[in-house]
């Protein structure tokens, strides 16, 4: 079987855009000491507004600042990607009841998990923790069967 | 330069390198991630593949060169949740993330990339992280 089957956008774009993810992740840690997963900033900007014991916790109170600078970041970073690309914007076709529902289920999931992609599948594998490898299977797993299920009724 | 304002650079070229990362790798293109979870494109191994070599060379490599930081006093560690809320979050978060197409990362960093529509899962993970907090019972 040709590889190339298996990657018909290519492949230099997906792992170049990956070792930039991953410096991303490794720059702060050598500048700063923080783990860069990207769930924790959605918990994290309630402590501005809730008064919920929960959100008062030190892990979020002691780290909004930084998280949010790091969402803020990751939107710099994809403005400057925008003007290499001459300004031709990204747009999706996902209806919007599945961004919706998808993110409702994704952002209560990574928080409950405490990570998603980046803090386990990045963050956590990277300093080989158990936990996040299964996390990544179950959340791999879910995710593909899911997909197939949506695909199967006819969703985008 | 006053020291808080170098960490706050530090912060955000960081997040800059992943966003820019995120988007040069289309990750920020719902259809893109779903075409990995239909097994028709496995670009998506790529990406975790590169971005996980490169933070494994700094996790298991920095630690061991330096006593602390750059820009702070020591290095953090990852917050554990229990065996059973990785398991169960993890398998809501994979739902989600298969209806959407994107993760927290991509969804805010699509924002800089125009795609607007992510927006909407933006807003709704912010929603679904309060209820979480909400009925979460604090130890």
């Amino acid at each position: 079987m040709d590889i190339s089957t298996l990657f018909p956008a290519g492949m230099a774009h997906y792992a170049l855009g990956g070792l930039l993810i991953g410096a991303g992740v490794g720059v702060l840690y050598l500048l700063t000491g923080q783990v860069g997963g990207m769930s924790g900033v959605f918990s994290a900007v309630w402590s501005y507004v809730s008064r919920l014991p929960y959100f008062q916790r030190a892990q979020f109170t002691a780290t909004r600042q930084w998280r949010l600078l790091y969402a803020l970041g990751l939107i710099i970073g994809a403005a400057l990607w925008l003007m290499f690309n001459h300004g031709e914007t990204v747009t999706t076709h996902i209806p919007w009841w599945q961004l919706a529902i998808g993110g409702f289920i994704g952002g209560y999931g990574a928080r409950l998990g405490n990570g998603c992609t980046s803090g386990h599948g990045v963050c956590g594998l990277a300093s080989f923790s158990g936990y996040s490898l299964l996390a990544v299977m179950v959340f791999l797993a879910t995710a593909i069967v899911t997909a197939h299920v949506v695909s199967a009724l006819g969703g985008a | 330069m006053n020291n808080r304002i170098l960490y706050a650079a530090a912060v955000v070229l960081s997040g800059a390198l992943f966003g820019f990362g995120l988007a040069l790798s289309t990750m920020i293109k719902p259809e893109v991630v779903l075409n990995f979870l239909r097994f028709r494109d496995f670009g998506l191994l790529l990406v975790l593949g590169g971005a996980v070599m490169m933070a494994m060379l700094a996790y298991q490599s920095i630690p061991r060169l330096m006593k602390r930081p750059l820009l702070n006093n020591g290095f953090a560690q990852r917050p554990t949740a229990t065996l059973k809320n990785t398991l169960v979050g993890s398998a809501l978060f994979g739902i989600g993330w298969g209806l959407c197409g994107v993760c927290p990362g991509p969804a805010i960093a699509g924002l800089g990339a125009g795609n607007w529509p992510l927006a909407i899962t933006v807003v709704a993970m912010l929603l679904g992280a309060y209820v979480q907090g909400r009925f979460a019972r604090v130890a």
